[in-house]
């Protein structure tokens, strides 16, 4: 490091990120080399299908960011993150539908296949504009952050909070996927969207363009890291984790405590939008059941584990737990349910600071005087 | 001397009609389906004892006719058939099926058959009979049914089989040449909500594509515009009432849901996520208590809804003092606690009882409806749930208004830490809290096995609605539990005609954030100091 | 309200208002009176908690309010300060804001400071970062995402960090703190609002009697450049530091006066000792 500003040494200034962002740096620059540099025959060769599991487990922990930085620092627990992860991705999904044209099975140039499937005539309004990039780049950011502020601006106006906010936020998702269920909603229904054929004109199954996507959801994962680090640093931050630690004191000595609230609300959303975003391309589909209240509520686990109220730990704890998930269930995939059980109820009971408190604690240096949520 | 001559006679009479039978009988062996037809005819005008049983057996196709002398059988069994005598009703022996010829019917001959052997429906001494024969005869309207009926009409003296009686011969007099019958049936036929008359006098209206009017005569048309307008009220209004109770019983079931919920969330501020997997486990006692006893369906609910109670009661006390105690004052880890819990059910019942659905019977007792008229019918199992719902309520508010664990229980949830000094063991009354609330999640269970699918996943339909609900209704009170699972589950069922069931759902959900605008705590708040903390 | 006001205000709403000199709320005491509560009247479920509670408070008054318990006093600042809404009466700050049309922070914005009966001071924040959150400022969102305390405000923090005792506490949790160095802090971070009034429910619950004593002589200073109203039941700190005294009552004002006057007063002592 040549240049240290200021911002930076505060930036870096704590261990758990520096080790983030080398993990980071290394996987963003190994990865993409082990894939391309070698034949599938070499042992040293990194399957395509590792590498998108890797860029996968990288866009849900920046997911993990963005739920953490409501929960771990605003005591907002949110279940509903997992829509805005599916309404980024959602809006990707629309702009690679719009891009196979009349590669389709019906090959209609407009119209996607199910559309042509269920006998409709025109391209609904709002499709319109997906088919260029900029738009539905736009659109990842601006429906879930438009979501969030309409959605937040209602709830926490009438001081709805806690557990409260928990099962509304909960019923948004349930509402928004029985919604998308439908066909006549014109999102694909059941089926959702799949099949695509390119990304901004280059074949989504070309290797260049797996390492491409993999090197952005790195980059975006560090991006969004390093916005959330400079929030919970800033005075802002502060005020933030004192509306988590005592509301109503906080509104006692000026802060609009709903304002706070309401715009954490919406950028982490527009986090998880990118996030969902940068998953459809990798993994090809999105349909409806990624508006799971339990995909919600295992985003929050991840987190939990990890250690919430660390930017690091909710990384650590997406990674962890996504591994886990990949590895019991191919393995013993009925244990899995067991599992993820049992790390509810254990994680809450005896690691209220996740694995990172648990690393603290074996780990003897100088304290340093860092806010953690002990208590949401 | 007379009584010799009236048993002359009456010998004498049956002799006649064993001609006349017997007469007629040949007729039925002939090949073409429309002599066929008038024999069947003339075998129901004998007014023979035997006639209608010919005839059941002719549509039931076990008539048949010795090939070499033309002879009727009512034969039974396959080869060798066993044959009876339709003139004595005696047997006859039995001889081999190739040397019989079945005689057969098509669908009209059926009908007609149908429409006979409910002539002879119409003196049976059961009002039910009657009433089916009615109704069989009002779907082949044709002369001699008619003329059955007018013979009827004045001897019958069960109320509704003469309604129904009476509304046949009006629809008959609607094919009448006379202007002034034809008007006199429209009148008769005003009030009438079944669907055959509604389409017979909506005909009376319509006009052809020439402009020539269905019916010629004014007045008649006139008359049947205003019946058609009156039956249509009526329909509304009854389908009104139908569509407010479709929503009480989906409001009880929401109420039965919930108010588990209501009891651990108002009084003890633990929201649990397992709590619609407790619900799954009483649906699943039911299930295994009907393998215990497979002889007993109709007691089995009734064995099952104690035994669901304790199930579900002993598996919310473990889970308490397991898990939940060590999170009070924590609500959002307590929820993520018991959401853990919700999965291992999930899997526990996945690993016993397979991931498929399991069938649960519904006793005969709670089968069928009650068919109040032509426009609307009650399900049995529906009214249950909405009866079964009010006892649980009461029994509920009874607990906790009368008795020494309610006060407690209120006492711990309006201060703590006062219950607590005046010397009431507040860790016990959590685990009885939160045993009760999971038992009557259990006794939930028991009535949804009765109405949806049980299975693995029947807590997870349920829990977003109940909680819904307690945040509509407001925690720590019963009645807005009630009332808010009520208008609730009406709503639900109101909008649904107009937008669809899943849109109805999205449309209540958005009402219901709009609603906590102006509400925060819900309809019935918990007020004073203690709501401020 | 014309589109660009409309616009203002609901930018106002979200992102906060402008810096604090040109704040459009602060009071206008010109006729020497400060607060003014008439008819106050609140009740929970039937009970009422003030009883058409009518009080009025100077500028750079120092005013001690007691009575015993459940006389109001707790639910009187909570009227006073947004968090309850009274069901009948008018509260005034000056002569022009309506209290009870404003909301929490529009109250602390325009001058109003409050130090809970049990000490609430941001335990995870450090005692540095506890006396920031309060300092007087802008409290936008954008100010406190972007820019860095003025150096005035460093200033500030300094002087009340010394004033409280807490220079070698700044970089600790205050969590950590001693139960009288957090109602000190708690004084710290009223003093950093720099609100016109402050109301002090229970300053010295807790303390030793020294801390009891430089309480006594912090309020004492506070006199003539804040207008406070002090809420406390022990009685000698009172007298300690007491120019006027209101007793409440079952939720209305039962005696005013100096010290002596109020426990010379029939009803007082009735109150006080019972029949």
């Amino acid at each position: 490091m040549t240049m240290r500003t200021p911002l930076m040494n505060l930036l870096l200034g704590e261990r758990g990120t520096q080790i983030f962002l080398a993990v980071l740096l290394v996987t963003a620059i190994v990865v993409p080399i082990l894939h391309l540099a070698f034949d599938a025959g070499s042992s040293l060769h990194l399957s395509s299908y590792t590498m998108t599991l890797i860029g996968k487990y990288m866009t849900y922990a920046l997911l993990a960011v963005a739920v953490d930085l409501v929960w771990g620092y605003c005591g907002i627990l949110s279940l509903g993150h997992a829509a805005f992860f599916a309404l980024g991705g959602y809006a990707m999904g629309m702009y690679l539908m719009r891009q196979i044209g009349p590669r389709g099975v019906y090959a209609d140039p407009v119209l996607p296949d199910f559309m042509v499937f269920l006998n409709w005539k025109e391209l609904p309004w709002f499709w319109y504009g997906f088919d260029m990039f900029w738009f539905a780049a736009l659109m990842v950011v601006l429906v879930p952050g438009l979501l969030a502020l309409v959605f937040g601006w209602l709830a926490f106006r009438s001081r709805v909070t806690g557990v409260y906010l928990s099962i509304i936020t909960q019923a948004l998702t349930y509402a928004l996927m029985l919604a998308f269920f439908r066909n006549d909603m014109g999102f694909g229904g059941n089926n959702g969207l799949t099949d695509f054929k390119d990304i901004l004109g280059f074949n989504i199954n070309a290797p260049g363009t797996r390492v491409a996507l993999f090197v952005a959801s790195a980059v975006a994962l560090g991006l969004g890291y390093f916005a959330c680090r400079y929030i919970t640093l800033s005075r802002a931050g502060r005020v933030v984790q004192a509306v988590r630690d005592a509301e109503s004191r906080t509104r006692f000595i000026g802060y609009r405590v709903e304002s706070y609230k309401l715009w954490i609300f919406a950028f982490s959303a527009v986090l998880a939008g990118i996030a969902g975003a940068l998953y459809v391309p990798q993994v090809g589909i999105i349909n409806p059941s990624e508006f799971q209240p339990i995909n919600s509520i295992e985003i929050v686990i991840w987190v939990a584990v990890g250690g919430r109220g660390t930017l690091y730990g909710a990384v650590a704890g997406a990674v962890l737990v996504n591994y886990a998930k990949s590895y019991f269930t191919a393995a013993v995939p009925e244990f899995w349910l067991y599992a993820l059980g049992a790390l509810f109820v254990l994680v809450t009971l005896f690691l209220p600071r996740g694995v990172v408190g648990l690393a603290d604690r074996f780990t003897p240096r100088r304290r340093e005087p860092e806010p953690e949520a002990v208590k949401a | 001397m007379v009584s010799v001559l009236l048993l002359a006679f009456v010998v004498q009479a049956r002799a006649a009609q064993n001609d006349a039978l017997a007469q007629a009988l040949t007729g039925l062996t002939a090949e073409d389906f429309p002599t066929k037809t008038d024999a069947a005819t003339a075998v129901a005008a004998t007014r023979h004892p035997n006639a209608r049983a010919v005839l059941t057996a002719m549509l039931e196709g076990n008539l048949h006719f010795r090939t070499a002398d033309q002879r009727v059988f009512i034969v039974q069994g396959d080869d060798p058939l066993t044959l009876t005598d339709p003139l004595t009703m005696q047997a006859a022996g039995s001889g081999a099926t190739a040397d019989f010829t079945k005689i057969t019917t098509n669908n009209r001959l059926r009908k007609t058959l149908k429409g006979l052997i409910a002539g002879f429906d119409l003196s049976d001494p059961d009002a039910g009979v009657r009433l089916a024969a009615v109704n069989e005869m009002m779907r082949s309207l044709d002369e001699d049914s008619i003329v059955i009926l007018r013979a009827r009409v004045d001897d019958e003296k069960d109320d509704k089989v003469k309604d129904a009686i009476d509304t046949g011969l009006a629809l008959a007099d609607l094919d009448s040449d006379d202007a002034d019958t034809r008007l006199a049936a429209v009148e008769h036929l005003k009030g009438n909500l079944s669907p055959d008359v509604y389409n017979r006098l909506k005909r009376l209206t319509e006009r052809s594509d020439e402009g020539v009017h269905a019916e010629p005569d004014e007045r008649v048309r006139r008359g049947a515009t205003v019946a058609i307008a009156s039956i249509d009220n009526w329909r509304q209004i009854y389908g009104g009432v139908e569509t407010l109770f479709f929503g009480l019983s989906l409001g009880s079931v929401l109420v039965l849901a919930a108010i588990g919920l209501a009891i651990t969330f108002g009084v003890m501020g633990v929201i649990n996520m397992a709590h619609g997997e407790l619900m799954m486990l009483g649906a699943y006692t039911t299930y295994v208590v009907q393998l215990a006893m497979p002889n007993h369906i109709g007691a089995s609910i009734i064995v099952a809804v104690p035994l669901a109670f304790l199930v579900s009661g002993l598996v919310g006390v473990l889970i308490e003092r397991g898990v939940v105690r060590f999170l009070y004052g924590r609500p959002l880890e307590t929820l993520l606690a018991t959401f853990g819990i919700s999965l291992i059910l999930q899997q526990v019942v996945r690993d016993i009882f397979t991931a498929n659905n399991r069938p649960v019977e519904t006793p005969a007792w709670m089968a069928g409806s009650w068919q109040i008229n032509e426009a609307l019918s009650i399900t049995y199992n529906r009214l249950y749930v909405i009866l079964f719902m009010a006892v649980v309520f009461a029994i509920l508010l009874f607990v906790l208004k009368k008795t020494t664990l309610g006060l407690k229980v209120r006492a711990v949830s309006q201060n703590r830490a006062m219950a607590k000094a005046m010397g009431v063991r507040t860790e016990w009354v959590d685990a009885l809290t939160f045993g009760l609330g999971s038992g009557i999640a259990g006794v939930a269970g028991v009535a949804l096995s009765q109405l949806t699918n049980v299975g693995p996943n029947l807590g997870q339909q349920y829990i977003i609605d109940s909680f819904m609900v307690v945040v509509f209704g407001g925690v720590a009170n019963l009645w807005g539990t009630l009332i808010g699972g009520m208008s609730l589950g009406v709503v639900n069922k109101v909008l649904e005609p107009f937008a669809g069931a899943v849109l109805a759902k999205i449309l209540v959900l958005i009402a219901l954030i709009l609603f906590i605008q102006r509400r925060p705590r819900g309809l019935f708040p918990q007020k004073g100091r203690a709501a401020e903390a | 309200m014309n589109a660009s006001t409309a616009i203002r205000h609901g930018w106002q709403k979200v992102v906060g208002t402008g810096v604090r000199s040109d704040r459009p709320i602060a009071p206008d005491t010109t006729h020497g009176t400060i607060l003014y509560l008439e008819d106050i009247t609140v009740s929970f479920d039937g009970f009422k908690a003030l009883n058409a509670l009518t009080l009025y408070v100077d500028v750079g008054e120092l005013r001690c309010i007691i009575g015993p318990n459940g006389a109001g006093k707790t639910t009187m600042m909570d009227v006073i300060t947004g968090k309850t809404r009274p069901d009948a009466g008018s509260a005034w700050f000056g002569q022009q804001l309506d209290l009870l049309t404003l909301t929490e922070p529009e109250i602390a914005e325009a001058g109003i400071g409050r130090k809970f009966q049990k000490p609430t001071v941001f335990e995870q924040h450090t005692v540095l970062e506890n006396l920031e959150l309060a300092a007087a400022g802008n409290k936008s969102i954008w100010h406190t995402l972007f820019k860095p305390l003025t150096g005035a405000q460093r200033d500030r923090i300094d002087q009340v960090l010394e004033t409280v005792r807490l220079q070698d506490r700044r970089d600790f949790r205050a969590g950590m703190l001693s139960h009288g160095q957090k109602q000190w802090l708690e004084i710290g971070m009223l003093l950093m609002q720099d609100s016109q009034m402050l109301l002090v429910d229970e300053p010295v619950a807790g303390m030793t009697p020294q801390e009891v004593e430089r309480t006594a002589e912090l309020l004492l200073s506070l006199e003539g450049q804040h207008s406070v109203v002090v809420v406390e039941h022990d009685m000698n700190f009172v007298r300690s530091i007491a120019r006027k005294v209101t007793v409440l009552h079952e939720g209305h004002v039962l005696a005013e006066g100096s010290m002596d006057q109020v426990q010379n007063d029939p009803k007082v002592i009735e109150v006080y000792l019972g029949e």
